[in-house]
């Protein structure tokens, strides 16, 4: 079995960029990314590609060979959907693909099209992630579901918003300098408590913005990069997936994420790793529950202390294991099917050492990126490491 | 009450509804007691074909709510408005929280089952009632 690297990177800004096409914002990004692999289109044998609402926003289907186009690569193009999980069952299809030899390099990204949709509209679009009949159907959304396990979460393990506050106050410190990012400035605490509710205990400050953005990757096997020379310092070691019920209503737990557990045990034993490895960590932050959540999941903190882990300042830049670099979801933005590329796209840089918080993790060698799919009735961990 | 523009009913759900409104609300039940709603053609838990129809309990209770302000264009006018998941013995159901005030909603709240109308569009939704 052929191990896989990361050769190339590719990130629109993320934000409100309403006019701009999913086929726009696509190609951008994979042209970024072909930049900075150095690797011919004319080699790439497949584009696996991520995109969870662009029937709703742009009235469009079958974006495979669409966004083929885009990227200016003639090669076989599949979407992946998987709600906010969509690129990371993308990128998991093309990493075991280049692994068992099928193909040597893959293009694999995502893009989404939302503010053109309004807040309104965008929220309704979301929802169709969750449960049409016994869920929606009753008035939940999204921000509403994960504030039915924020809730539950403070009653079976306590915290507070004091707590989720935190961690939107960390994620937005950490973007600023990320040029990328839809929000570069930093919020307090008191922002956060004071602003107006979204869904109880959540407020808008504990809640990811709604973007724009698209996010690629070029993903070439140990035996290409070796032969062809092209520099790709890092792998993607492990990959797991794992689900549950799709409406919250039917699970086990309502304060803690199962999919999340299978898949990071199986992400780990794939690269070989443990929890005790990872040197930092892109969590699913869609809303400030949601990094407690996943952190817990990684196996990174028991369950019920992650709460206040950013309170603390251990998930902080200069803590012992920073999470959401990047700035997150709640501060980097969250274009739903660019995130999970996205998310191993920042992974790639600061553990190559050419992303703006890069100082911050300047040794580190192994990293996770976790991404969820509606309320986390799907998750997909990835495990990247620097090349030996 | 479908949105289909054949006006075609979900079944299972649509009947559970009537059901509901009859006061006559059931959930499925395999023969390993794993409890399910309705459409179901399998046990979710098991995949047990063998399900059947039992009384839904009367007594739920509350295990977690939140008070939404941000609703989709289906629910405008009803925000802000309480969305609970209450549990009724083997089954847990998600409805609106009503004839309660959004400062006395709390998880254990003891709640009855009821079928009720969106403020906005006038569809039927799941709702709970104090107990």
């Amino acid at each position: 079995m052929t191990g896989v690297r990361v050769a190339g990177v590719g990130l629109t800004e993320f934000g409100e960029t309403p006019e701009r096409t999913g086929r726009d914002l696509f190609g951008t990004a994979a042209d970024r990314a072909f930049a900075d692999a150095g690797v011919p289109r004319a080699d790439v044998e497949s584009l696996r590609y991520g995109n969870f609402m662009g029937e709703l926003s742009e009235r469009q289907g079958h974006q495979g060979p669409l966004m083929a186009e885009a990227a200016g690569v003639r090669a076989p193009a599949t979407r992946y959907e998987s709600a906010c999980a969509s690129s990371s069952a993308a990128l998991r299809a093309a990493v075991r693909d280049v692994r068992n030899g099928e193909e040597e390099v893959v293009l694999v990204g995502g893009a989404e099209r939302m503010t053109n949709l309004g807040t309104a509209g965008a929220t309704e679009a979301l929802a169709i992630a969750a449960d049409e009949l016994w869920e929606v159907r009753a008035g939940m959304t999204f921000p509403g579901a994960y504030a039915l396990m924020a809730r539950a979460y403070f009653e079976e393990y306590g915290g507070d918003r004091e707590d989720l506050a935190a961690i939107a106050v960390k994620n937005h410190a950490n973007a600023v300098g990320n040029d990328l990012a839809q929000y570069q400035r930093e919020i307090t605490v008191a922002d956060v408590l004071d602003a107006p509710p979204v869904a109880e205990p959540l407020g808008l400050y504990d809640s990811c913005p709604i973007s724009d953005g698209a996010s690629a990757l070029v993903l070439v096997s140990d035996e290409y990069a070796e032969r062809t020379g092209v520099d790709a310092p890092v792998a993607v070691t492990g990959t797991g997936q794992g689900g549950d019920g799709m409406a919250l209503q039917d699970r086990d737990y309502l304060a803690r994420t199962p999919a999340a557990d299978e898949a990071a045990a199986e992400a780990y034993d794939d690269a070989g790793v443990g929890p005790g490895d990872v040197d930092f960590a892109e969590v699913h932050d869609c809303f400030t529950i949601a990094e407690a959540l996943a952190l817990e999941s990684l196996d990174l903190y028991e369950t019920g202390e992650a709460i206040g882990a950013a309170r603390r300042g251990e998930t902080t830049r200069d803590g012992e294991l920073p999470v959401n670099l990047s700035g997150g979801l709640k501060a980097k933005g969250h274009p739903v099917g660019a995130t999970g590329v996205s998310q191993v796209a920042e992974v790639t840089q600061l553990l190559r050492g050419d992303h703006v918080n890069s100082d911050a993790v300047a040794d580190a060698e192994v990293a996770v990126a976790h991404n969820a799919g509606g309320t986390v009735a799907s998750c997909i961990v990835h495990v990247l490491e620097v090349a030996a | 009450m479908s949105d289909d523009p054949t006006g075609a009913r979900d079944a299972g759900y649509d009947d559970f509804l009537d059901a509901a409104e009859a006061g006559e609300a059931y959930y499925l039940s395999c023969p390993e007691g794993h409890g399910s709603l309705p459409p179901r053609t399998v046990c979710p838990d098991c995949g047990d074909p063998d399900l059947a129809e039992e009384p839904l309990p009367a007594a739920g209770e509350v295990e977690t709510f939140t008070v939404a302000h941000v609703a989709t264009p289906a629910f405008a006018d009803d925000a802000p408005y309480v969305t609970a998941i209450a549990r009724f013995g083997p089954v847990r159901l998600t409805g609106q929280l009503r004839g309660v005030d959004p400062d006395e909603a709390e998880a254990g709240l003891p709640v009855e089952l009821a079928v009720e109308a969106s403020e906005t569009t006038g569809r039927r939704l799941l709702a709970f009632r104090p107990r």
